[in-house]
């Protein structure tokens, strides 16, 4: 057993010890004399959030598979022994060897959402490695960052060395292979990290420079060396099912926030909704073979020991085989105690059957996402889903026993008007009415309808990154829009009404979107004490306004900003499939209102077709 | 049909608490394949209750869970195919049937033993036999050892004498160890941190918690005469 990097003193006055003493069930050890790399791979948050991310574990799986390379994990320490790691100097350790961080190879972390990028500077502050990729020596280790959020590095862009573009699956084998042969040669960093910029999908910041206009926008982004690629591919794989899966996914101690075994069962989405990220970077939608996933469900079950199983993808109810798949599922594992998750379902007839079988239907909820209130609204973000269906499959939930519904919104899309609004209200209020047609022996007292809205944050890469955003006080009008719309529904007694604070979405937007100037900013944000942004008890908006106006750095140009239609992008240099052209063209199409076909339906041309599989092949072969 | 397992927790698993220790097992159950009996209703649970919580940052060489099951292979088969998917640092040492009408281990539970051995820093300005001579006064010499303790509702008195069933005091590499059985179970149940702030004050000195390593050795039920057995005892080999 490994010696622990904290002291049994340390260990006893942190909540949860569990979260750094690594030993899970399933862990990966490894004799450090016999690999040639370390890998100490990240996601910047919490264990308990860290452990229940897929993408983890499948790099975990994937790279502990060659000899040669060690990956360990590190998660974001809490603030209560952030503390006592400054005050005492101990250097941030991987889970599995327990090991400075700053002694290995490599350090890829994960970018899943804008709130965690001062927890990414605290990484660097506590592994004891410069901020500031250009500071670093042949000593520190590489420190790559990978995730959709890299879909724009840019603001984060002066703190990585590389990034890696896209699905982990593809390029890191080259990657590996490059560093032990530059390492044997006794090649810089330097030396690598240009030799890096030619693996498809590596983009290396600090091999670009970027010119930008008197306004604020970019006049030029450039290679500064010859041999240095223009635009950098995204990483897709195409054959999914031929892919590695981990089949011994760590399982910890502690409860994480995934409990179960995930499968993921395609990745991708055919919708085309028009605020999704994820349905465009992930494009195409490429589905995983039925047979395969039922032994991988078997097996996962069998090496976790967990008690439940989860689907795992952007739109389950398009996968072809569901239905099968999920009868597979009842079938073999319900009367061993297993429970069956089914999230993004569609709500029909089918599902409501197979939900009836799983759940328990008087204490569970059913979750609309209809997105938008109005069908004008759900037209302008090409959600594809009539009033009648949500009605209909409201009705069908209510006669199966139903009474709890969720129902999530986004406020502040483009082109929203305070009738789009109000409409949120009244679509609850019309499914409220379904249920109360009940005859009333026949139902079990009220139902209780639930109406959460978040507010709409554009995303690079999606039709939408053209959209202009609001200020705070906007978003929240537009909360209380809905929220006086639903006192004045005639069921407002069966309607409850939640809204989110609109600050952390005005960051968002400015991350999401943002250029090279906002790095120094989040620096400061991160000097100021701002770690777990992303926790509402940790987050203060005030150190972040400070940040921005000590370096002079001007919100509303990222936010609130009209964008004409020829801007470069930050973000314009990766090749993410989605034209740009296609991305116009259904920016116009949600201007004018008009809905755009699923890919299964027609295709429209987005030109993610060169990846040569996937559902742009499926009738063709 | 009634199981009990015996199991050793040590290492780094010594910071997993009680509720997580249970939640691995569950899992462990299921890996293992131990036919577990599950409670009735819409969300299923397997039957399963552990003797006597540890604390977290306490090793043990005797910890206890009962499960019911609804048909079980040999003792032998059992605790390979539960060690085979074990982390380090927990260990099932044993697997017996339990009588159908035997109580819980939770229930039965009267008494444990713990080493509580000193690390670095723990070193005492007294000699081992003067130590023994002051532990002899503290407690073999005293008919009462009445402490305060610190209740929900305020103040409470009581008398530890009569809950400390065995008490010694050893030595190594210059730091103490101290074995001490002490009473356990739901109604007087004993820490042996509590002993050791106890006897420490009757030194003139301060327990300070943090330079011990507590170390719970076993686990027992009463017995018909008044002494201790050891919960695995109660239970036989299957075949
Ligand atoms: S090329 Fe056509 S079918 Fe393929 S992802 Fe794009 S729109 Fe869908």
């Amino acid at each position: 057993m490994n010696q622990l990097a904290l002291s049994d003193e340390i260990l006893m006055t942190v909540d949860k010890p569990a979260r750094y003493i690594g030993n899970e069930l399933n862990i990966i050890k490894k004799n450090l004399d016999e690999v040639d790399i370390r890998f100490v791979i990240c996601f910047p948050d919490v264990y308990e959030i860290g452990m229940s991310h897929l993408g983890i574990q499948i790099l975990y799986d994937m790279f502990n598979k060659r000899k040669d390379v060690y990956c360990e994990r590190v998660y974001s320490p809490w603030p209560d022994l952030h503390k006592i790691m400054k005050e005492q100097e101990i250097p941030l350790f991987s889970l599995e060897t327990q090991k400075p961080v700053k002694t290995a190879d490599f350090l890829g972390i994960t970018i899943q959402y804008e709130m965690c990028y001062t927890n990414i500077l605290q990484i660097l502050d506590l592994s004891q490695i410069p901020f500031y990729a250009r500071e670093r020596t042949g000593e520190d280790p590489i420190v790559i960052g990978g995730g959709p959020c890299v879909y724009n590095p840019e603001p984060l862009a002066d703190f990585f060395d590389l990034f890696y573009i896209g699905e982990g699956e593809t390029s890191y084998d080259a990657l590996f292979d490059l560093y032990k042969k530059m390492k044997a040669n006794g090649k810089d960093r330097s030396d690598f990290l240009f030799e890096t910029s030619k693996i498809p999908g590596i983009y290396v910041p600090s091999l670009y420079e970027v010119d930008y206009k008197e306004d604020g926008t970019i006049a030029s982004f450039q290679p500064i060396r010859e041999g240095v690629p223009q635009k950098i591919q995204k990483q897709v794989v195409m054959n999914l099912s031929d892919s590695v899966y981990p089949t011994r996914p760590l399982v910890p101690f502690i409860k994480a926030t995934q409990d179960r075994v995930v499968l993921e069962i395609q990745r991708g989405c055919i919708r085309g909704c028009r605020f999704c990220q994820a349905g465009m970077i992930y494009r195409p939608n490429r589905e995983k073979n039925i047979d395969l996933l039922k032994t991988y469900a078997y097996e996962m079950l069998k090496n976790t020991g967990h008690e439940e199983i989860s689907l795992s993808s952007l739109s389950s109810s398009d996968y072809t085989d569901l239905n099968e798949l999920v009868t597979f599922l009842i079938d073999n594992f319900k009367q061993n105690g297993v429970n069956i998750s089914l999230p993004s379902l569609r709500i029909d007839a089918f599902s409501l059957d197979v939900m009836s079988k799983v759940q328990d239907i008087r204490k569970s909820s059913l979750t609309f996402a209809p997105e938008a209130g109005s069908q004008r609204m759900r037209d302008v973000i090409n959600k594809g889903l009539t009033e009648e269906v949500i009605l209909d499959g409201a009705k069908l939930a209510f006669d199966g026993g139903w009474q709890k519904v969720k129902l999530y919104f986004m406020l502040g899309l483009p082109t929203e008007t305070e009738e789009d609004m109000r409409a949120i209200a009244e679509l609850a209020n019309k499914i409220a009415v379904r249920y109360y047609e009940i005859p009333k022996e026949q139902r079990n007292g009220k139902c209780q309808i639930t109406i959460s809205t978040s507010f709409f944050v554009p995303k690079p890469f999606t039709p939408f990154q053209w959209a202009k955003m609001y200020d705070r006080d906007s978003y929240l009008a537009r909360a209380k829009v809905v929220n006086d719309a639903v006192k004045a529904q005639l069921n407002r007694k069966s309607i409850k009404y939640n809204w989110h604070e609109a600050d952390v979405t005005v960051l968002e937007g400015i991350l999401a979107r943002g250029d090279r100037k906002i790095a120094q900013a989040l620096l400061k944000v991160y000097e100021k004490g701002g770690i777990f942004d992303a926790w509402t008890e940790f987050f203060d908006n005030s150190r972040w306004i400070e940040a921005f106006e000590e370096c002079g750095i001007d919100m509303d140009f990222y936010t609130t900003r009209e964008r004409s239609l020829d801007e470069i992008f930050p973000w314009d240099f990766i090749d993410a499939g989605v034209s740009k052209e296609f991305l116009a063209r259904e920016w116009n199409n949600a201007m004018a209102a008009k809905v755009t076909p699923n890919c299964r339906m027609k295709c429209s041309a987005c030109g993610s077709m060169r990846f040569k599989g996937g559902v742009c092949y499926e009738d063709k072969n | 049909m009634k199981i009990r397992i015996k199991f050793k927790k040590y290492g780094v698993m010594k910071f997993i608490g009680h509720l997580d220790i249970m939640r691995y097992f569950q899992k462990a159950m299921r890996r293992a394949e131990i036919d577990i009996a599950y409670s009735e209703g819409f969300s299923p649970h397997q039957i399963m209750s552990f003797a006597a919580p540890l604390g977290v940052g306490i090793t043990s060489d005797g910890e206890y869970l009962d499960i019911e099951v609804n048909a079980t292979k040999s003792s032998a088969e059992s605790i390979r195919a539960l060690n085979q998917t074990m982390v380090e640092g927990i260990e099932v040492v044993s697997y017996v049937k339990l009588d159908d009408h035997a109580k819980t281990a939770m229930s039965i539970v009267a008494a444990a033993d713990y080493y509580v051995y000193g690390k670095s820093g723990s070193e005492l300005p007294y000699s081992l036999d003067e130590l023994k001579v002051k532990q002899k006064e503290f407690y073999e010499d005293k008919e009462e050892i009445l402490i305060t303790k610190k209740t929900k509702k305020g103040q409470k008195t009581m008398d530890l004498k009569r809950l400390i069933y065995d008490f010694s005091i050893d030595e190594r590499e210059g730091k103490p160890v101290f074995y001490l059985k002490v009473c356990t179970g739901s109604t007087d149940n004993v820490k042996p941190e509590l002993v050791l702030e106890a006897f420490y004050e009757f030194l003139g000195s301060m327990f300070d918690a943090s330079l011990f390593q507590v170390h719970r050795l076993e686990v027992y039920a009463a017995d018909e005469n008044n002494g201790f057995r050891p919960l695995s005892e109660m239970g036989e080999e299957i075949a």
